[in-house]
Parts: C-alpha cells; structure tokens; sequence
C-alpha cells in the first residue's frame, strides 16, 4: 500500500468467513480500501454483535456514527465500528433506519453503546428500543430538531444572546446579515441536473441531449 | 438535651433505638460547568451520601460546535483546520487522522521526509500534551510547583510550532500528501538540543512528585479498572494501558514511517490513576526517544507529495509557470476531489484513539465525516470509577482521563 494509513492485520478471506458464520443476517458485505463493511438486519443486530464479540474476538465498540441519506427509503446509516484487540483488525457493521423505526440497542453487549447512541439520537433523531437513558446528549438543554440531518440548515433556526433588559439569555429566530452562500463546484459538463442560467429558453430534449453528451 | 445526654451515656431509648439520630439524605451538587478543576465546560451532577459519590451523571455539549456539520460544508482543505480545534492540547495529532483518511481515499503517496516530519512533530506534540496534562493532574491533588516547571517544557514545544507554521497551537501544518512546508535546518538542530536539555528540568518536577506521599495518597488505588472493564467502555491509549493492556496503535497499527521506529510501551500494573499518570510520564521519554530517532534517520528530499491535482505548487513556482498557476487557482478555490468511498483512520492521539470516519461522494466536500472523540469513552465511565470514591477523588480522576472539551463536545 503507497499511503501512509495504520496498517491492520490483513482482511485475506475475512469477509467471507464472517459472513458465512453470520449467515441469513448478513444483507451485504463491501470490501473497499481495504476495509470490511457489512449491512446486516436490523432486528439481527443484538445476536450479531453478540457473535461478533465473543466467538470472533471483535472486543471493542469503538464507535457509532449516523449518516444519512436522505434520497433513500431507509434514511439514516448507523455504522457500528468494531475492533479487535487480539486479531488487530477493524470491520463495520451498518444497518439502515428511518425516522420512526427503531434500532434495537447493543448497550447490553457494550456498556460504552450508551452514550454513542444517545450522540446518534440527538443528532439524527434515531431511536434506539432498549437503551434507558436515551436523552440529548450534545446539543442544548431544550433543543428541539435533529441537526445532523441533511435538511436541517446550517445556521440552525435559532440564535440566542444576553439580552440587557431581560438580565437573561434569550432565544430569537435565526437573523442573518449576509444571505448564506453555498456554492457549486459540479462541473456544468459533468453532474449539474439543473438548467444553467440564459438556457431557459431552450427546448428541453435540446437541453438533455447537450448533457448527454458532454 | 434529655436524648442527647442519654446517648452520650450510650443509653438508648427500648421504644425507638434511632431516636435522636439526624436523619441523612443523600443531596447532590453541581460540580462545574465553571470549575478550575473540570479542565473546561464539564458539569458533573454528583449524588453524594456525605462526602461518598453515589452516582455521578456528566453532561456535556457545552462546547458543541457542530464541527462535523460545519466540515460537510466546506472542501477538504478548508476543513483541515476545524481539528486543530478539537483537541486544542494536541492540534497535529488531530490533524494526523483527517490528513491520513483523505490520503486513503486517494491512495496517496507522502514522500519519506514528509511521514518523518509528521512523526516527529507527532511526537512534539504528545510532550506537549502530556506536559499540559501531567501538570494540570499534580494540580488538581494540590502540588503547585511541578506544573509551573512542566509548563516551561510546555512553552518550548509551542515554540517550535511557531518556528514550523507561524501558529504556536493552531497549527494546520499538516496537509493531504505531506504538510504544508519544509522546516529549516536550524530548527532541526535546535530540537536536537533541547532533546537533550528538557528531560533535566523534566526529571526533575517529577522527582518531585512520583515518590511523593500526599500524590501517591490521592492517587493510588483510586478508581481501579480491570482489563475486562476498559476494553468493554472502549478505553484507549494510557487509559487502556494503565490498566495493564500493552494495546498502542503506533505499534499494532503503524502509520506513516512508525514501523521504523523503536520504543517501548509502557503499561500499568494496577489500573488506577497512579498507573495512567505513570503511564504518561514514560511516554514522554519514549516520544523523546522517537523524535531522536526521526531527527538522525530523516532523510533529504520533498516534504509533500508532487500529485499537482492534491497538492498546490509553491508560491515562486506559481509566480513562474502558468500551469502551477492554474493549479493553484483550482486547488484554493474548488479543491480536489475525492473518490467516492467510506474509511475509517485511527491513530494514537495522546489522549487515545482518534478516529475519523470519512464518506466521500465524489465531490469536492465531504459527505459526511465522523469524529471519533477519546474522551467520549472514558467520561461516559466517569460514573462507574467514582462511585464509593470521596468528592474529592473526583478531580483526580478526572486529572488522570485528560479530557478536553473541544475534541469531546465536538
């Protein structure tokens, strides 16, 4: 390998044989950059994880992060990142949701799920069915949204300040003095799925077909 | 003063045994989130049964930035330095996790003086760390004078920040396919030096300390945690190894040129603070000992990979050619572009593991990227190695994690 990433014990027939060994729960395996993911069922995850730890030596939760999608059914990702102190090897483990659905809680498996889930919770909204203490974890005290999510905007939807009369913080509607900018780099003869500015007039299979063929 | 006598004359009353007795509720406090000993906004809700903890509940959050949030919004060079605010004691190593997941997104190749550099300045960065973090510990169990001494070793290191990237902490010198520009020789040299000069004053404030009867006091014995425990709450780097598992990810999973280097790792042999400040203390002299390795072996050459399409051309270069003007243009306003992919990259940030979990999408940002904190882990444990401890183990305990608010609030 040319780059200069941790070097971990090598993934040579891994992924095959854990997936053999989870069996029907396994929905996808991808090896990528030489790393190991798995989607597996969501109702499987507990009896998973619980093989995964104790007959294949993964020891370790070490993190769990929320992605989401937003343009798939099942919304949001929560990749389980599980390593191994004895093999010296990392795999991930993912499992998709949507806003209402549950993920069953691995808290019992791994005390340290306690708190991770309650980050993916506050940041995505995701709901973990079993985890007791399933309360905001970074945002405010009162927050209200799920600001991770790729609809929620950038600079939120509330500000707050002393206020010198009121002699306490107060909360006021998001005010901005300059229009917030997002730019786009997608080339125009690439990716752009919009009309660009000036084209229009033009016919619409006319500009389809100037995209298909760029 | 019937009842009172009649106790002091260990008379007790047939019908009521208890009476007389004060009737002790178990009160809690509120420990921070403005406290000199909470090493930054932590509130701790403390349920104490007189001075005794009974149950222990942190709240963070306070220094939420919505860091992840605000780096899906800018292009991988612009995010680089969001991680020098994390973990504002340990700056290079936070960028060391960002720089080495992009780089394997892209399968880039940094040249060897490159990786030396950025080991070396690692490992500046983990005495500079520990030295903030060993002192704040004597501190807070009551010794004054050894943190003013470490402090000093503190200031040097920030100083040879300065010399490398014009910034004592927030330094984002390091960059996708190398960092950002060469050291001078000088610099080299002075290191060399002060290799050999700080362990003196070094030594010396922990001469003051190691043997010492009221730290050993505060600290020995102090929330004990087994190996079972911290592999089960996700401990790494001194928490893990104080609790006596030789687990370090610059030797189970080298990166940039750490497989050439020698050094030990040292591990507890109880699992209480003692061992994870002890820990730390032999850490310093085993990133003395790689920086001098680093220093003797690094050799000629670029600092930073030659891919024109990652890595912008010098300024003078681009004064010259119109191509490295182009260049330069594109990579300062659009960026480059990272295949679409996910990785995870870990390295041994003074603190522990520092993760980053980076989705690429193609474009010039990233899609989503993930950081994994150290401290989420062992302050989430906080509740488990206080409880029966006094109020005042706290503050050691908390001493002994090194927690920094910016890399757990995120």
């Amino acid at each position: 390998m040319a780059n200069g990433a941790p070097i971990i014990s090598s993934n040579e027939g891994v992924a095959a044989a854990l997936a053999k060994s989870l069996g029907a729960a396994v929905l996808d395996t991808v090896e990528a950059y030489d790393e190991i993911s798995f989607t597996v069922d969501r109702k499987k995850l507990p009896a998973v994880m619980d093989k995964l730890r104790d007959k294949h030596e993964y020891q370790q939760l070490v993190e769990i992060a929320g992605v989401d999608y937003p343009e798939r059914p099942e919304r949001f990702e929560i990749c389980y990142h599980l390593l191994s102190l004895t093999k010296n090897h990392r795999i991930r483990v993912k499992v998709t949701t949507d806003e209402d659905t549950p993920v069953p809680t691995v808290t019992h498996i791994w005390e340290v799920a306690g708190w991770l889930e309650r980050e993916v919770f506050d940041l995505y909204g995701v709901l973990f069915d079993g985890n007791a203490d399933l309360r905001r974890i970074l945002t405010d005290y009162g927050f209200q949204g799920h600001p991770f999510r790729k609809d929620f905007p950038l600079t939120g939807y509330v500000e707050m300040r002393y206020s010198e009369e009121a002699k306490r913080v107060v909360y006021e509607p998001v005010k901005l003095a300059q229009d917030f900018r997002s730019f786009d780099f997608m080339s125009p003869w690439e990716g752009a799925d919009y009309i660009l500015p000036g084209d229009e007039k033009s016919e619409d299979g006319d500009d389809k077909g100037a995209k298909n063929n760029g | 003063m019937a009842d009172y006598l009649d106790e002091m004359d260990h008379m007790a009353d047939e019908a009521d045994p208890t009476v007389g007795d004060l009737e002790i509720q178990n009160y809690t406090i509120n420990f921070g989130p403005q406290h000199p000993a909470a090493h930054g906004v932590l509130r701790l809700v403390m349920e104490l049964d007189g001075e005794i903890v009974e149950r222990l509940d942190p709240h963070v959050g306070l220094l939420h930035r919505g860091t992840e949030k605000l780096i899906e919004h800018k292009t991988y060079l612009q995010a680089l330095p969001y991680f020098d605010r994390l973990d504002y004691c340990s700056p290079l190593a936070m960028e060391h996790s960002y720089v080495l997941a992009i780089e394997k997104l892209l399968d880039l190749e940094v040249p060897l003086r490159g990786q030396y550099l950025r080991v070396l300045f690692a490992e500046l960065t983990r005495i500079c760390n520990h030295m903030l973090n060993i002192g704040a510990h004597v501190m807070d169990v009551g010794a004054m004078t050894p943190n003013i001494w470490v402090f000093e070793i503190r200031e040097q290191c920030l100083e040879f920040f300065e010399r490398a990237s014009g910034a004592r902490m927030h330094s984002a010198w390091f960059r996708p396919g190398g960092v950002h520009q060469d050291v001078p020789l000088k610099l080299l040299t002075d290191m060399a030096d002060w290799l050999d000069e700080f362990p003196t004053l070094f030594e010396d404030a922990m001469s003051l300390v190691t043997g010492n009867r009221i730290f050993k006091q505060r600290n020995v014995d102090i929330a004990i945690v087994s190996k079972e425990d911290a592999v089960r709450w996700g401990f790494s780097g001194p928490m893990i190894r104080g609790s006596g598992i030789a687990w370090d990810l610059r030797k189970s999973q080298p990166y940039d040129v750490y497989d050439r280097m020698e050094f030990d790792v040292p591990v507890g042999t109880r699992g209480d603070c003692y061992d994870r400040f002890m820990v730390r203390v032999e850490e310093v002299r085993q990133s003395a000992r790689i920086m001098r390795q680093c220093l003797n072996e690094m050799p000629e050459g670029p600092v930073a990979s030659s891919d024109r399409k990652v890595v912008p051309p010098k300024r003078a270069e681009m004064k010259q050619s119109m191509e490295a003007l182009i260049h330069h243009f594109k990579l300062y306003t659009e960026g480059f572009h990272v295949p679409a992919g996910e990785v995870y990259v870990a390295t041994e940030s003074p603190k522990g593991e520092f993760g980053v979990y980076l989705v690429s999408d193609g474009s010039n940002k990233p899609y989503r990227c993930k950081i994994r904190p150290t401290a989420f882990s062992h302050l989430q444990a906080m509740d488990f190695m206080s409880k029966g401890h006094m109020l005042a183990d706290a503050t050691a305990i908390l001493g002994a994690m090194d927690i920094v608010f910016g890399e757990c609030d995120r």
